[in-house]
């Protein structure tokens, strides 16, 4: 298995508060890396250096390289806007656009260059039908998406970094708050998407994270605890810390 | 590349504004505090002989009319604006209310020379024959400014009483004070801050009101004995002789808007300060 | 020895004084209104709307007038909607809280306070004299713009800044540059708003005389530039009343100033109503 990203020697501030520190880790082309710990880890901020998005925070200070593909996009000179791109990122919280279905999933796109209208239906089908939400919007796509249920727009915001054909997938808690079936709906969608895209989940709920990911690694308070395969870390933890979360000790 | 040259037009723009405002500050007190330590600040400030083109600058009996004419208007609109706030925040159902702010407000959009024009036509005559004097009179301003006022007060003192969180209202009417008991003693109280807020923006807004006031003031250049008296508040004189004023004349009357400038910023320092006060407590 | 009054008497007492003051208020409101109207309503026929007046104001109609105060309008809102929007665009999203932000709203705040008096002495003095404009269409427009700014800014500041930030972020998260997250999502979300801003102000300059009346002159013809002299509506009423010329023509055009701002001023609450309800979706 190849790597699609390589964090290195990661470290982060901001406001002089060290957040992560010396993160090592892979993660895998075509797998799911879940990362896992309780809150303030630093879970959200080491997703948010993926796609750069940690540059809206501002008096950072970061050191260490992050390579996608070979390159490091930790670099100053990176055309940020191209590398968000190829990094698309799911936010916990539902935020569709205020306009119709359709709309939002061609916004990406259409300010990417994409003009062509056959195009970007294509574009749109194929996304929501990659999130699974094809078949419930199919007829009224041109209808608001502030009046879809919060699950079917969480599975909307994913088909819009699809739209997008990111290469990453970056998930923040993208089911928190949503009903048992749209999880499961979710969960599902991500184990066929991880065929073609490297996804990044983000998860209080162990659960999730032991159901879903090939590969998880455990953050504490900006630590790497541990890395591993799922199977491997869940059933024999290598450090008593992640034994004692996953159990439940505490987080 | 687009981003940055669309960027540095936008803070053309920013700074523009600002300087604009900028400039207009600058010019004024360039053209005004010349004047005053020529004519010397006590004078300037405190002698009643405005006699500009004969070198004479005190705005005294100016100043004197400006708060007289702005003390008037609290004392007349204060309660008239308190008693709409109470009794639209608290008294009359939300529907009511709903209906009620905004056609409150509705008096703030009149232009001030309707209001003088009203004043002149219909408060004048009432004044001149039921009171005495003239009628273009101190209490006719007084009268009028506190109209002009009412909407600014009451408006904000009703988002200040709407502020106060529900649970003191109920606390208090748990403990058997009544609903005006409740008023009185609980929210007003805990509106303070926003109330007077509001009282010192309408005496910001009184003290600065011009074509009004000319109408119905009398601009007489003499230090008011009575509320009937006629009288000349800074911005009329400011109004009345820009047409024709010219040199040190004009000068002058710069720094007449430099005093009032003075008191207004003076009155929105107040406020903040009281604000700031009595948020603490 | 004092008396207690039963505190429910006077209860009653004090809220039947309360209700009679807000009565009154409204009363007089209303009574305004009337009393103009009545007086002025028959005055306006569309003779009145589209004849230039004549004989200093004592025969004819207002439209030269009228022109002229839309002219203004147009003139103050092309510098200051500009200017204003694009300030407020650049302190919200292009800067982080600091102390020069805090100084340059304070400054606005300042200048909002400005009595028009004094900005009417400024437009005379710089505009009229110094830049030799002239009493003009252009010297009133562009004195009138700087009254209209700091509401401008403000208002489309706290528009700008209700729009929710997760909304940038996720166009930041999709690769859009911060100007058209600005231009396609952050602005038209917060046009109610800023739409709000800008007709208020038009009701000012409606309004507004002291400004006018010694930057942008009263001269009764139509104006044929904007570096002509025009009366607006507001100044020839003013001048109208003041000099006792025509009553009639007094109250008829008070009373289309009246309903043109009273209209301006429902535009403004409806759009005002949109926005909010926009905004609670996102809530």
């Amino acid at each position: 298995m190849s790597a699609k990203v390589i964090v290195k020697d990661l470290n982060f501030s901001y406001n002089h508060q060290r957040v992560l520190s010396s993160i090592n880790l892979t993660v895998e082309a075509n797998s799911i890396l879940g990362i896992m710990g309780p809150a303030k880890s630093g879970k959200t901020t080491l997703l948010r250096v993926f796609n750069r998005l940690c540059d809206l925070i501002p008096n950072i200070h970061i050191e260490g390289e992050v390579f996608l593909d070979e390159e490091n996009i930790l670099r100053p000179d990176i055309d940020v806007d191209k590398l968000r791109k190829r990094v698309g990122m799911v936010f916990d919280k539902p935020v569709p656009l205020p306009r119709s279905i359709f709309e939002n999933l061609a916004f990406g796109p259409k300010l990417h260059g994409i003009k062509d209208k056959n195009r970007l239906e294509e574009l749109v089908e194929k996304s929501l039908r990659l999130a699974i939400l094809w078949d419930e919007v199919k007829d009224r796509l041109h209808e608001s998406a502030l009046k879809l249920s919060g699950g079917q727009q969480q599975r909307l915001c994913i088909a819009r970094t699809l739209a997008m054909e990111s290469e990453v997938i970056l998930l923040d808690e993208p089911t928190y708050g949503l009903d048992p079936v749209s999880t499961l709906k979710i969960e599902e969608a991500l184990q066929s998407l991880k065929r073609n895209y490297t996804i990044v989940l983000v998860s209080n709920n162990t659960w999730q994270v032991a159901r879903t990911s090939d590969n998880v690694a455990f953050l504490l308070m900006g630590e790497l605890v541990e890395y591993g395969s799922t199977h491997g870390v869940f059933t024999v933890p290598k450090d008593k810390r992640t034994d004692d979360y996953i159990s439940g000790r505490f987080g | 590349m687009k981003e940055k040259v669309i960027e540095k037009i936008l803070m053309l723009l920013a700074f523009s504004a600002i300087g604009v405002l900028l400039l207009m500050a600058i010019f004024i007190f360039k053209e005004g505090i010349p004047i005053i330590f020529k004519a010397g600040i006590n004078n300037f400030l405190f002698s009643t002989h405005w006699a500009p083109t004969k070198g004479y600058f005190g705005i005294f009996s100016m100043i004197v009319s400006s708060l007289y004419v702005t003390i008037g208007a609290l004392i007349i609109g204060v309660p008239l604006a308190l008693a709409c706030a109470i009794t639209l925040a608290e008294l009359a159902p939300l529907r009511l209310t709903v209906i009620l702010k905004p056609t409150i407000e509705l008096l703030a959009g009149i232009p001030s020379v309707v209001y003088g024009f009203l004043g002149v036509v219909l408060l004048v005559p009432l004044i001149r024959d039921y009171l005495g004097g003239p009628g273009l009179s101190l209490l006719a301003a007084s009268m009028i400014l506190a109209i002009m006022i009412l909407p600014t007060i009451t408006s904000i003192s009703i988002d200040a009483i709407q502020a106060v969180p529900y649970s003191y209202k109920e606390g208090s009417l748990a403990l058997g004070a009544t609903h005006w008991q409740t008023i009185r003693m609980v929210i007003l109280k805990a509106a303070r801050s926003g109330i007077i807020t509001a009282i010192i923006l309408g005496m910001g807004r009184a003290i600065g009101e011009t074509m009004a006031v000319i109408m119905v003031a009398g601009n007489a250049l003499k230090l008011p004995s009575s509320p009937l008296s006629p009288v000349r508040p800074l911005t009329s004189n400011i109004a009345l002789e820009m047409g024709y004023a010219a040199g040190d004349h004009r000068a002058a009357l710069f720094a007449t808007g430099i005093v009032l400038f003075v008191f207004i910023m003076v009155f929105n320092v107040l406020a903040n300060i009281i604000t700031k006060r009595w948020q603490q407590e | 020895m004092a008396t207690r009054i039963n505190p429910l008497i006077s209860q009653r007492v004090v809220k039947a004084q309360l209700w009679g003051l807000t009565g009154f208020t409204i009363a007089i409101l209303f009574f305004i209104i009337c009393f103009v109207s009545i007086k002025g309503l028959p005055q306006i026929t569309l003779d009145f709307l589209t004849t230039n007046p004549g004989d200093m104001g004592r025969s004819g109609g207002i439209f030269s007038t009228i022109m002229s105060t839309l002219y203004l309008i147009f003139i103050a809102l092309m510098i200051a909607v500009p200017l204003g929007i694009g300030a407020a665009i650049y302190l919200t999203e292009y800067t982080r809280e600091s102390r020069i932000t805090y100084i340059i709203r304070f400054g606005t705040e300042c200048l909002a306070g400005i009595p028009s008096i004094i900005l009417g002495l400024f437009g005379f003095a710089f505009f009229v004299m110094a830049l030799h404009l002239g009493w003009s269409i252009l010297s009133g427009g562009m004195t009138m713009s700087i009254m209209l700014l700091p509401t401008i800014i403000r208002t489309s500041e706290e528009s700008i800044k209700a729009v929710p930030y997760a909304l940038r972020e996720v166009c930041f998260s999709l690769g859009v540059t911060k100007w058209q997250t600005v231009t396609k999502v952050v602005l038209p979300t917060a046009l109610p708003g800023i739409v709000t801003g800008v007709v208020l102000s038009i009701g000012r300059c409606i309004g507004e005389t002291a400004v006018v009346l010694f930057t942008a002159g009263s001269s009764l013809r139509l104006p044929q530039s904007f570096f002509d002299s025009g009366r607006t509506m507001a100044v020839h009423f003013y001048i109208l009343a003041r000099e006792g010329i025509s009553m009639p023509n007094a109250y008829g055009t008070a009373t289309i100033l009246i309903f043109s701002i009273l209209f301006i001023n429902l535009c403004a609450y409806y759009l005002m109503r949109q926005f909010l309800k926009k905004y609670a979706i996102f809530g």
